[in-house]
C-alpha cells in the first residue's frame, strides 16, 4: 500500500492484531464490560423513557409542565453530564451508567411521546363500542400502535448508547473498549485502535442482524407486507 | 331465532360545547324488537352521534337510553359497523373478529367470514383486502359480537355502487336469518327504502323527528316499483326540509 506504515496498517495487519488481542489480550473482557454497561443503560433508559413518554403523550398538563426539561435534556452536552456525575459520585460504574441513562432518556421520551400523541382515537372508540377490557385494549390496540415508536427509539438509542459509553470510558473507567482505545491512543497504536473498532463494529452488526431486524420483522410484519 | 331487544331512546338534552344550541332536546324514539329503523337526515344533524349514545361510547347526556330495559352503557355490546371499516391493520381478518369477541371459536369466526362471502380470506391482513371486502369483515365482526342489536353507521359510504349492492344483499341475508333490532344511519333514502322496516327523518337544531314512516311491505321482498315509491317518499321529506 502507498501509505503502509505504522500509522496506516493494512487490513491484514488489523485482522491479525484483532486475533492476537482476542486470544491473548484483553479484547473479550473489554468488550464484555462495555456491552454490560451499554445493556444496563439501554434497558433502564428504554423502560424509564417509555413510561414517561406514554405519560407525557396522554396527560397534557404533565407534558406542558415538563416539556422544557425534556428539551434541556436533549440538548445538554453529554460530556458535561458525565463530568458532573464523575465529580459527584466518583469514577464508578454507577456514575458512568447513570450518565448514559440521563443522556438517552430524553430521546426516548420524545419519540414515545410523539408516538402516543399520534394514536388514532378511532381505535379507542372501537374498543369502547365493543366493550373491550383495559388489558385487551392495551394488548391489541395500544401496544401495536406504540411498537413502531419503541423500535425507532431503540434503534436510535442503541447507536447513541454505544458512542456515549465509549466516550465516558475514555473519560474515566478501569476497562472497556473506550478505556483500551484511550490507552492505545497514548502509544499511537493505530493498529490496536482499529482492531478494537472492528471488533466493536462486528458486535454492533451482530446485534443489528441477529436481534433488531428479526424483532422488527416479527413485530411489524403487517407493515412489511404492506410495503 | 328470537327477535333482537327493544330499544328506548329518551333524551332530555344532549349538548356539545362547540354548538350554541343543544344537539337534541326532548328526543324520543322507540324501536320495537326486531325492527330495522333507518335514521335519515342531512349531514351533521346528529345521526352518528345518536348511534354513539346508543352504543354507550358517549354517556354525556341528560335522559336515558335502554336496551331491553337495561341502560345502554350496561347492556351487552352492540354489533357496531362504523363509517369506515375500522379494522385493526396489524390483525388478520379472523383476528379482528376474535379481538372484539374472545369467546368465539376459530371455526365460528371462519364460518362468519364465509357468510359474508370471505371464505378463504381469514388470514388476510386488511391491506390485502379491497375496500368492499374490508366492509364485509366489519359486518362479520359486528354480527359475531351481537347479532341481536346492530348499529350501522353509514356502512356503504364511499363505496362504488356495485360494491354497495353486493354488501346490501349480504346484510339483508344476515338480517333475515338473525332478525336483529337495528338502527341504520344513512343520508341516502334508497338505502333506507331497501333495508329498513321504518324510517325516521331528522332535521333542525336541536334535531327533531320530522317524519316517522313505517313501511308496510316486507324488507327484502320489495320490488323495484315499491323501492322507488319509498325512495321518493323519503326524498320528498328531504326536499321539503331543504325548502
Amino acid at each position: 500500500m502507498v501509505f503502509a506504515n505504522r500509522l496506516f496498517p493494512s487490513p491484514i495487519d488489523v485482522a491479525g492484531h484483532l486475533w492476537v488481542l482476542a486470544t491473548t489480550g484483553k479484547l473479550l473482557p473489554d468488550l464484555g464490560k462495555t456491552l454490560t454497561r451499554a445493556a444496563i443503560a439501554f434497558f433502564v433508559a428504554m423502560a424509564a423513557g417509555t413510561a414517561i413518554g406514554i405519560a407525557f403523550g396522554r396527560v397534557r398538563w404533565a407534558d406542558r409542565l415538563f416539556s422544557t426539561w425534556v428539551v434541556v435534556g436533549l440538548n445538554l452536552p453529554a460530556i458535561v453530564v458525565a463530568i458532573v456525575l464523575y465529580i459527584w459520585l466518583g469514577l464508578t460504574e454507577f456514575a458512568l451508567i447513570l450518565a448514559v441513562i440521563i443522556n438517552k432518556v430524553p430521546l426516548v421520551i420524545t419519540t414515545i411521546r410523539e408516538g402516543v400523541k399520534s394514536f388514532s382515537r378511532d381505535y379507542d372508540e372501537l374498543g369502547l363500542a365493543f366493550r373491550m377490557p383495559f388489558l385487551r385494549r392495551l394488548r391489541l390496540i395500544f401496544i401495536p400502535q406504540l411498537m413502531p415508536f419503541v423500535l425507532a427509539a431503540a434503534r436510535t438509542g442503541l447507536s447513541l448508547v454505544w458512542k456515549i459509553v465509549l466516550v465516558f470510558e475514555v473519560l474515566g473507567s478501569d476497562g472497556g473498549v473506550g478505556y483500551r482505545v484511550s490507552v492505545f491512543f497514548q502509544f499511537f497504536d493505530i493498529t490496536g485502535i482499529l482492531a478494537y473498532t472492528v471488533a466493536f463494529i462486528l458486535v454492533v452488526l451482530a446485534l443489528e442482524y441477529g436481534v433488531m431486524r428479526p424483532l422488527e420483522r416479527s413485530v411489524l410484519k403487517w407493515r412489511t407486507d404492506r410495503n | 331465532m328470537a327477535d333482537g331487544p327493544e330499544l328506548k331512546i329518551d333524551i332530555t338534552e344532549k349538548r356539545f360545547n362547540v354548538l350554541p344550541v343543544p344537539l337534541y332536546e326532548s328526543l324520543h324514539i322507540e324501536v320495537p324488537a326486531g325492527q330495522v329503523l333507518a335514521l335519515v337526515g342531512p349531514s351533521g344533524i346528529g345521526k352518528s352521534s345518536l348511534l354513539r349514545l346508543v352504543a354507550g361510547i358517549d354517556t354525556d347526556y341528560d335522559g336515558s337510553i335502554t336496551i331491553a330495559g337495561t341502560p345502554a352503557k350496561d347492556a351487552p355490546p352492540p354489533g357496531f359497523v362504523f363509517q369506515d371499516s375500522r379494522l385493526l391493520p396489524w390483525l388478520t381478518a379472523i383476528q379482528n373478529i376474535e379481538a372484539v369477541n374472545p369467546a368465539i371459536s376459530r371455526d365460528q369466526a371462519r364460518a362468519m367470514l364465509a357468510r359474508v362471502g370471505l371464505d378463504g380470506f381469514a388470514d388476510a391482513f386488511p391491506h390485502q383486502l379491497s375496500g368492499g371486502m374490508q366492509r364485509r369483515v366489519a359486518l362479520a365482526r359486528a354480527f359475531s359480537v351481537n347479532s341481536r342489536l346492530l348499529l350501522l353507521d353509514e356502512p356503504f359510504v364511499s363505496l362504488d355502487r356495485h360494491l354497495v349492492s353486493g354488501l346490501q344483499k349480504v346484510l339483508l341475508d344476515l338480517m333475515a336469518n338473525e332478525t336483529p333490532t337495528a338502527i341504520l344511519v344513512t343520508h341516502l333514502p334508497d338505502d333506507a327504502a331497501l333495508l329498513a322496516d321504518r324510517a325516521i327523518v331528522l332535521d333542525g337544531r336541536p334535531a327533531r323527528v320530522v317524519a316517522d314512516i313505517s313501511f308496510e311491505s316486507r324488507r327484502g321482498a320489495r320490488d323495484s316499483q315499491e323501492l322507488q315509491r319509498l325512495t321518493q317518499l323519503l326524498s320528498a321529506y328531504s326536499e321539503e326540509k331543504a325548502l
